[in-house]
C-alpha cells in the first residue's frame, strides 16, 4: 500500500465576475501518493490550472473563492491553515513551476537572489550558505557553469534555461510535491525533451511527487503514471496510464485520443482523416444541466441531459462518469 | 503524376539588421533566412518545421513580401515575384494568401465579420452591395460557420470560430497558394481536429497548395506531402514525409523526431536529448551551423558548411556524412 501524500476532496472553486458565476472547479477529487506522478489532462478552461492554485490557495479572492470541498496534505485540511501557516506549506512543502518563466521569474532580481529568497526564508540559512545551496540546485537541473549564472538576470537566460531555473527554485527546499502547470508548453521540441527528461530524473533521486497539469497526451504517456482528464470543471475519468490509452472509457477521453494527428502512425500507412469533437466547450458561466459533454458526445441519450453521470469505478483503479456505463 | 510547380523559391535571404550606437548604425544582422531553396507544386502542401527561431515564419512571409527579401528569387507561376512593383504586387496577392498563429491578433476587433471577410472583394473589385454579401455568406457557410455571424464582431467567437473566419477570409478571392503560419498552435486539441480537417477539405474542392508552417511535428507530418526541416535560417532535409519519418538522414531531424512526445505509453524509444540550445542567428556556427548539438560532429563540420544535395527519390539533405558512405 503507497503512502498517501495529498487528497482532493470534493474541491469546489467558483468566480463570482460581472457576467456572472464561473463554476471552475465544480466538485473535484483526486489525490497523489508519495513519488507518484499524476497527470491532469484536459482542454483551456477546463479547470485544470484552477484545482492546482487552489491546492496552494492562490486564487484571488475576490472575485475567485474556494467554496467547498477538502484538501488533506499529509493528514491536514490545506483549507483550515492560517495564511502565516500557509505561507510555511507554499514553496517549502508543496512549490509549483508555471508555464511561461518569463512572466514567473521576477526580472530585476537576479536568479540567485530569486531561489536564496526561498531558502533563507523557508530554511533560515544564512546569505552564504543559501548562494551555495543556489549553485547546487542549478547545478542539479544542469545548468551550466552554475557560479556565473546565479548572478545573472532572467532575461540573460534562453527560454529552456529560465525554465531549468525555475525547476531548480522549486526544488530548493526539498518539496514533497511539485505542481507543474504546463512546464513545457511554451518550449520547443527538443528542449521541451530535455525538461521532461530532467523532471523524471529529479523524481529518481529526490521522490518528489508530482502533478503534471498539461493538455498534450503525449506528455502525459511519457510521463504520467496515474491520469485524471477534466472537462468543464470536473473529472470526468481517472485511470492508471496504461488502461487511459489503451481502454479509454469516457467518450471525451476516446474523442480527445482520436483527434490527434500522430507522427507515428500516419507515416506508416494511409492517411486517415482526423476525427473531430463537434461543437465547442461550453461557457463555464452557462454551463448546461446534466453531463457536460452531452451536446458533444456521439453517443448522447435523453438521459444525459436531465441528469449528471457519477464518477464511477468501471474497473479496478479506473473510474468513469458517464451513463453508457449503466 | 506530373506535378506543376506553383511556387520556386531560389536561395532566399533575409537579414535584419541590428541598429546601435548614437546614430543608430547598422551593426550586425540577424540571419533570420540565409538561403533558402524549395518548391511547392499545385495541390501540394509542403510542411515547414522547425524550432522558434528558426526562420520559417520570415521565410513563409518573405514569399508574399509582406515582408522584403534581402536577395534570392521568388517565382510564382512562373512570374518573378520579387521583381513586381507595389500594385502588380497588390493583384499578384490575390493569388498569395496568408493565414496567422493566433486568431486574436490577425482580426480586427472593430470590423464586423463580414467587413473582415467581405473587404478583399471589394478592394479587387470582386464583388460588392448584395452579391458581396451573398459571397461572404457562402464563404462563411464553407468554413462552418452560419450566414448570420457576419453581423458579429469577432470577439464574439471563440478560437476556433476566430480561425476559421480568418481561412475565410483566406479563400474569399480564390487563392492558389495559402501559406499557414501555425494556423492551429493556438488551439485546443479537440478543435485542432475540426480546424485540420477543415482545411484538407477545402483543399480538396478548390485544389489549394499550402505552405504549412508548424513547429508540431504530429501536425505538419499528418497534413504535408513533403515536409522541410529548418535549422537556424537553412533547410537541413526536405523529404516525402513517409520518408522523412521513417529513413532521417539529418542528425538533427533524427533528434527533432525522436523528441516528439508519442501518445502512447506503450511507445517506448529511445530519445536523443540534444544538448544546450539553438545558437543565435546573430552569429550562427562556421561550417554547419548544426554542429555545435550535433553528436556526430567531426573537424569537417566546423569548417566546412555542407551542400544541400539529392539523395535520390526527392530527399535532400545538407549533412557532409549523408548519405553514409
Amino acid at each position: 500500500m503507497q503512502e498517501l501524500l495529498l487528497d482532493i476532496r470534493g474541491l469546489r472553486t467558483q468566480f463570482f465576475t460581472d457576467d456572472g458565476l464561473a463554476r471552475a472547479v465544480d466538485g473535484v477529487s483526486y489525490s497523489l501518493e508519495k513519488g507518484e506522478t499524476v497527470g491532469v489532462v484536459g482542454e483551456s478552461g477546463c479547470g485544470k490550472s484552477v484545482t492546482a492554485l487552489s491546492v496552494l490557495r492562490l486564487i484571488p479572492d475576490p472575485p475567485g473563492k474556494i467554496v467547498d470541498g477538502e484538501i488533506i496534505f499529509e493528514g491536514t485540511n490545506l483549507l483550515q491553515l492560517s495564511s502565516a501557516e500557509m505561507r510555511r506549506i507554499r514553496g517549502n512543502d508543496i512549490s509549483m513551476i508555471f508555464q511561461e518563466p518569463m512572466t514567473s521569474l521576477n526580472p530585476v532580481f537576479t536568479i540567485g537572489n530569486q531561489i536564496t529568497e526561498a531558502v533563507r526564508l523557508h530554511q533560515g540559512l544564512n546569505k552564504k550558505d543559501a548562494l551555495a545551496k543556489a549553485v547546487e540546485a542549478l547545478k542539479l537541473v544542469g545548468i551550466p557553469v552554475p557560479e556565473r549564472r546565479v548572478h545573472e538576470y532572467p532575461h540573460q537566460l534562453s527560454g529552456g534555461m529560465r525554465q531549468r531555473a525555475m525547476i531548480a527554485m522549486a526544488l530548493s527546499c526539498n518539496p514533497k510535491v511539485l505542481i507543474a502547470d504546463e512546464p513545457t508548453t511554451a518550449l520547443d521540441v527538443t528542449i521541451e525533451a530535455q525538461i521532461l527528461d530532467l523532471m523524471r530524473t529529479l523524481q529518481e533521486e529526490l521522490g518528489t511527487a508530482i502533478i503534471m497539469i498539461t493538455h498534450d497526451l503525449g506528455v502525459i504517456a511519457d510521463i504520467a503514471r496515474k491520469v485524471v482528464v477534466m472537462y468543464a470543471g470536473k473529472v470526468v475519468e481517472q485511470a492508471p496510464v496504461e488502461r487511459i490509452f489503451a481502454s479509454p472509457n469516457h467518450p471525451y477521453t476516446q474523442g480527445l485520443l482520436q483527434s490527434l494527428p500522430r507522427v507515428d502512425k500516419d507515416a506508416s500507412g494511409a492517411k486517415q482523416r482526423l476525427q473531430e469533437i463537434p461543437g465547442i466547450v461550453p461557457s463555464l458561466l452557462n454551463l448546461p444541466t446534466g453531463c457536460k459533454f452531452a451536446s458533444r458526445c456521439p453517443s448522447v441519450m435523453p438521459h444525459c441531459k436531465e441528469q449528471e453521470p457519477p464518477l464511477e469505478q468501471v474497473a479496478p483503479n479506473h473510474y468513469s462518469a458517464c451513463w453508457l456505463n449503466h | 503524376m506530373a506535378a506543376e510547380t506553383l511556387l520556386e523559391v531560389t536561395n532566399l535571404k533575409k537579414y535584419f539588421p541590428i541598429k546601435g550606437g548614437v546614430f543608430s548604425k547598422t551593426i550586425g544582422y540577424v540571419y533570420a533566412v540565409d538561403g533558402v531553396s524549395f518548391t511547392v507544386d499545385k495541390g501540394e502542401t509542403l510542411g515547414l518545421v522547425g524550432e522558434s527561431g528558426c526562420g520559417k515564419s520570415t521565410t513563409g512571409r518573405s514569399i508574399l513580401r509582406l515582408i522584403e527579401p534581402t536577395d534570392g528569387k521568388i517565382h510564382f507561376e512562373g512570374q518573378d515575384v520579387t521583381a513586381l512593383d507595389k500594385n502588380a504586387m497588390r493583384s499578384l496577392r490575390r493569388e498569395m494568401q496568408i493565414i496567422f498563429q493566433d486568431p486574436y491578433a490577425s482580426l480586427n476587433p472593430r470590423m464586423t465579420v463580414g467587413s473582415i471577410i467581405g473587404e478583399p472583394l471589394e478592394i479587387h473589385k470582386i464583388a460588392r452591395g448584395s452579391e458581396k454579401t451573398e459571397r461572404v455568406a457562402s464563404l462563411l457557410q464553407k468554413v462552418g460557420l452560419r450566414a448570420e455571424d457576419m453581423r458579429k464582431y469577432p470577439h464574439e467567437f471563440s478560437g476556433g470560430q476566430r480561425q476559421r473566419i480568418g481561412i475565410a477570409r483566406a479563400i474569399a478571392l480564390n487563392p492558389k497558394l495559402i501559406v499557414c503560419d501555425e494556423p492551429v498552435s493556438a488551439l485546443d486539441v479537440s478543435i485542432q481536429a475540426q480546424v485540420i480537417n477543415l482545411l484538407e477539405d477545402l483543399q480538396e474542392e478548390f485544389g489549394l497548395s499550402y505552405l504549412f508552417i508548424a513547429h508540431n511535428l504530429n501536425v505538419v507530418e499528418h497534413i504535408s506531402d513533403r515536409v522541410a526541416v529548418m535549422y537556424l535560417g537553412q533547410i537541413v532535409e526536405l523529404a516525402s514525409d513517409a520518408d522523412l519519418y521513417n529513413d532521417p538522414q539529418h542528425p538533427y531531424t533524427e533528434a527533432l523526431l525522436s523528441a516528439v512526445p508519442i501518445p502512447d505509453p506503450t511507445v517506448t524509444k529511445k530519445r536523443i536529448i540534444l544538448e544546450g540550445d539553438v545558437p543565435s542567428p546573430i552569429d550562427p556556427p562556421s561550417g554547419c551551423h548544426f554542429h555545435t548539438r550535433c553528436m556526430y560532429k567531426e573537424k569537417i563540420c566546423e569548417e566546412e558548411a555542407p551542400e544541400f544535395k539529392h539523395i535520390g527519390g526527392g530527399h535532400w539533405v545538407a549533412c557532409h556524412f549523408r548519405p553514409k558512405v
